[in-house]
């Protein structure tokens, strides 16, 4: 058990390094020089001579090789310092730290709603088969895969926002600060966030609930005199989650995919909007932190489903 | 990340039955869904192909004394704030959509089969640098993968196709490894490796073909996910830039006017939503009649 | 002995594409306290779906159309398949196992989780005691450290020790009947025998009756009292062990006798098989099922349907026009 803990996160530690080799480096294959934008934002105030030039290439670190940059900022990640927004002229942790509680709050909301409703609706579509049930969550399902969630953003706020008033079209708002609002505020970035998960979930939950309720080990206890629900839930529920909890790895990426448009239709400050507002910036600072942390964050959560095999699953021995 | 390739290792056991094509045909056209998306999906083709000869008017250049018009026997949909007809474009963004979704997914699932066949065939220290490399761009959302890609490449109809090609690129290989790992395991292929056979002629004779039908069900559920993928591109502003028309910034430029004219970001919408539709439903049909058991597995 | 369990003229079909299949087609049989019986046939020919339509385990597409199951007075049909007063009666008063050890049990649940579930819910245990229960339950069946091995899960167990489990579990509740679906035919010989050995043994102790449903006539030889042999889903000869063993009557367990090797017998003699196979269960003529594979049939077998099950002595009937016994077999 231990052992296969350990080979997993030096896997996922060996997928990290590569994914920030991959980000560091598509970044210097940007087209133009980061400085440039500093420098077209400097312009009004006065333009600069060569020596300024070099010394913020200096101070940025750019007048290093290429291979020593990359050190310098992987050097910089294990002592908390993820180096100057060049665009926003900020510590990139602070940028950040400010920016990641909010995507975080969406997203983790988001998540457990897209789980929660994914798996009830497949479940009652898988056991209730062929029953108007079955038809409502089937359609949820493949509209929830289908929508696009800018669309669908689209729709809400023209119905709940500009028709009916109901809900505030865009904005953030700390819940610590106004917690009435900041709910109001969330439930349509929620609701986009959520809804193409909970069509996944839902899809491969009702499959796997008609492939478990077909089992031998399904009529054997029926045959010991259980209740349906006891059936359900002690001997089926388990047993279909497994192909499910698999998908949640990946339902957490789209969640974080996702933040990147839907932070931008509800105009909300999270790390979603600071990355495509990094990438036009092309502030490559920002950018190949943000992604990372990101990264990170997928990957941990895709051990944490790997490990949890174990839990639902006696059969798998770590090997 | 194992239990899929048990997964897979399961349903490639058995190789396909060729010669069950009244069974195929029996199975894919019986459900209504199905026959729905191949509607669609020929209207879609239709209306890429014969685009010019199906509006009176330019996608590009607007009259701006109709600025902003609401739908009538004139312009169906109504115009945008250029003066161009919301309907001309809807009809020319099909082929940005169709452009981009097959070359994106031929060239992605050419390049993942190979990556998939050679990382499982060669197996040790190959398949250990190919999957890892495959795990690693997995591990970036799809969406944010594309926009770094599509942000260091530029915009442009071919950057866009790149970047998504590469975003989805691994999940071919990685389905491609699993289903070549399983099926050189079975008795035919260890014959024909015993008896000394050139390693690119097992791959190419025996291997590719017994991998094929999950292949196909894969790459039309992927041209789906791929269209949607470039219209939240094209929302974000990156990729096909105006005047070129694509649904995504159809839907980003009308949110202006949402209040006014709705149906400009609703229009463009509804035709990505039914497009992704029936690619989806279609992949379902293939699926079920091509091998069921891939069920729950793509 | 009192009659525990009759069934009458059971009939369960199934819909399926090409047609309704009669997989159970008349079937009538009773057992009576602390018997043993067997039920013998061919697969297919509807002796599994027989005993599941006893338990109302039938699900969609199968649907169970007619007769009575009669148990303790009460015409078990007439409930609600998954009612209380069904669920009432399965493990606790009727318990069956099944063929496929190895899928029977729930995998992700552990032995005891799964073996004092019944316990709890038929007899009112609370969980400690249950769990003391099934510790003695699984000694009794011959699990070795049950202490130790009762919080294990199926996979860490074989073929044969999982069956074991599975009897432990069939009659933790003290049932009047245990019904054994093929219960060794996944296990190897050598296990076979002793878990018969100890099959038998266990429903001796509890005062059980069990009805052993097999395809090997060699099974039930030892153990059963009486036996039912079935054919295309009707039963077409029942009676005495030792009768159908010594003086078999109807064509169809001739033949099946013939293919059983038999160490009594001079060397040399032969086994011989049935010819052909068992027919299709859809759009069956009403003349005998087994007519075409039959070695004595005559011209009236081909004109008349299928006769009633007949007596030929005191407790021994067949379903045969063909008096066999004239014939020299």
């Amino acid at each position: 058990m231990t052992s296969y803990i350990i080979r997993r996160l030096i896997q996922g530690i060996i997928v990290l390094i590569i994914m920030t080799l991959i980000v560091f480096f598509a970044m210097r294959l940007l087209p133009g020089d980061p400085l440039t934008i500093f420098i077209g934002q400097q312009a009004s105030s006065g333009s600069l001579s060569g020596a300024q030039l070099e010394s913020l290439r200096h101070e940025y670190g750019l007048d290093k090789p290429v291979m020593m940059q990359y050190f310098d900022w992987f050097g910089g990640i294990f002592r908390g310092d993820l180096g100057t927004s060049i665009y926003y002229h900020e510590d990139v942790g602070k940028l950040l730290g400010e920016r990641f509680p909010i995507t975080l709050h969406l997203g983790l909301v988001a998540f457990i709603i897209a789980n929660v409703f994914g798996i009830l609706l497949g479940l009652f579509a898988g056991i209730r088969r062929g029953t108007w049930i079955d038809s409502v969550s089937t359609t949820l399902a493949n509209i929830g895969i289908t929508i696009p969630v800018f669309w669908l953003g689209a729709l809400l706020i023209y119905v709940f926002g500009l028709k009916l008033h109901w809900l505030p079209i865009y904005g953030y708002t700390s819940p610590f600060e106004d917690f009435w609002l900041n709910t109001k505020q969330i439930i349509m970035p929620v609701i986009c966030l959520a809804i193409t998960g909970m069509a996944y979930t839902a899809r491969q939950m009702r499959s796997a609930m008609l492939e478990v309720i077909r089992q031998d080990y399904i009529r054997t206890a029926w045959s010991k005199g259980l209740p349906e629900r006891t059936i359900i839930i002690k001997h089926a529920l388990k047993n279909s989650l497994i192909p499910v909890i698999t998908l949640m790895g990946i339902g957490l990426g789209m969640v974080f995919g996702g933040a990147v448009i839907v932070e931008t239709v509800f105009a909300i400050p999270g790390v979603g909007r600071l990355l495509v507002t990094s990438v036009f910036a092309q502030d490559y600072v920002v950018v190949q932190s943000g992604t990372l942390l990101i990264a990170a964050i997928v990957i941990s959560c895709n051990l944490i489903v790997d490990i949890s095999y174990g839990w639902l699953d006696p059969r798998i021995r770590y090997g | 990340m194992t239990k899929n390739t048990t997964m897979i290792r399961e349903f490639s056991e058995a190789p396909p039955r060729v010669n069950e094509w009244r069974r195929f045909r029996r199975v894919f056209f019986q459900r209504k869904l199905v026959i729905f998306g191949l509607v669609i999906l020929t209207l879609l083709v239709i209306a890429a192909i014969f685009a010019p000869w199906l509006t009176p008017y330019d996608p590009y250049i607007g009259d701006l004394g109709e600025s902003l018009a609401q739908p009538s026997w004139t312009h169906l949909l109504g115009t945008d704030i250029q003066g161009r007809d919301t309907l001309c474009r809807l009809i020319y963004g099909a082929r940005t959509a169709l452009i981009v979704g097959f070359v994106t997914t031929i060239t992605a699932a050419i390049a993942g089969i190979v990556l998939g066949l050679v990382a499982g065939y060669f197996g040790a220290i190959i398949n250990m640098i190919i999957m890892r490399a495959m795990d690693a761009l997995m591990g970036f959302p799809m969406l944010l993968l594309a926009l770094l890609l599509a942000a260091v490449l530029g915009s442009g109809i071919q950057n866009v196709i790149i970047a998504l090609a590469v975003a989805t690129l691994p999940g071919y290989a990685r389905v491609m490894h699993g289903l070549t790992l399983s099926v050189q395991e079975n008795d035919y292929i260890l014959a024909e490796r015993a008896m000394g056979s050139d390693k690119w002629r097992i791959m190419l004779n025996h291997i590719l073909p017994n991998t094929l039908p999950p292949i196909i069900v894969l790459v039309t559920l992927q041209l789906g996910s791929v269209i949607l993928a470039e219209a939240g591109l094209s929302f974000l502003g990156i990729g096909i830039r105006p005047p070129g028309a694509a649904w995504g910034s159809m839907v980003y430029d009308g949110y202006r006017f949402l209040l006014s004219n709705p149906v400009l970001s609703f229009a463009p919408g509804l035709a990505i939503m039914l497009v992704v539709f029936a690619f989806n439903m279609v992949g379902d049909g293939l699926r079920d009649a091509l091998d069921p058991r891939l069920r729950g597995v793509i | 002995m009192a009659e525990l369990l009759h069934v009458k003229d059971l009939v369960t079909q199934f819909k399926t594409e090409s047609g309704v299949v009669k997989a159970v087609n008349g079937v009538s049989y009773y057992i009576d306290e602390q018997e043993i019986i067997g039920l013998v046939g061919e697969s297919g020919c509807g002796k599994s779906v027989s005993q599941l339509s006893v338990m109302q385990l039938i699900s969609a597409p199968g649907e169970i159309t007619g007769g009575e199951v009669i148990f303790e007075r009460e015409n078990l049909l007439e409930y609600q398949p998954h009612g209380p007063e069904m669920r009432a009666i399965r493990g606790a008063k009727i318990a069956m196992i099944f063929q496929e050890p190895m899928t029977s049990l729930n995998p992700v649940l552990t032995i005891a989780q799964q073996l004092t579930e019944m316990l709890v819910l038929h007899k009112k245990m609370n969980a400690d005691d249950a769990r003391k229960k099934a510790i003695e339950l699984l000694d009794m069946v011959g699990i070795p450290a049950a202490e130790k091995r009762i919080d294990d899960y199926p996979h860490n167990f074989s073929g044969g020790m999982r069956q074991r489990v599975m009897i432990a579990m069939g009659l933790s509740c003290n049932p009047k009947i245990l019904i054994a679906d093929e219960p060794t035919t996944a296990l190897d010989v050598t296990t076979q025998a002793q878990l018969l050995e100890m099959m038998k043994n266990m429903v001796q102790q509890f005062r059980t009756s069990l009805v052993i449903v097999t395809h090997n006539l060699g099974v039930v030889a030892r153990y059963a009292q009486r036996i039912y042999i079935m054919y295309a889903g009707r039963i077409v000869e029942s009676g005495p062990t030792k009768e159908i063993f010594g003086r078999p009557r109807h064509p169809y367990t001739i033949g099946l006798l013939k293919c059983i090797p038999r160490l009594d017998e001079e060397e040399g003699k032969k086994l011989i098989p049935i010819n052909g196979l068992p027919p299709n269960l859809i759009n069956m003529p009403p003349t005998c099922a087994f007519l075409p594979r039959c070695s004595w049939k005559i011209d009236k077998c081909s004109k008349k349907p299928w006769p009633e099950l007949t007596s030929v002595s005191s407790n021994h009937f067949i379903r045969c026009y063909v008096n066999t016994k004239e014939k020299k077999s």
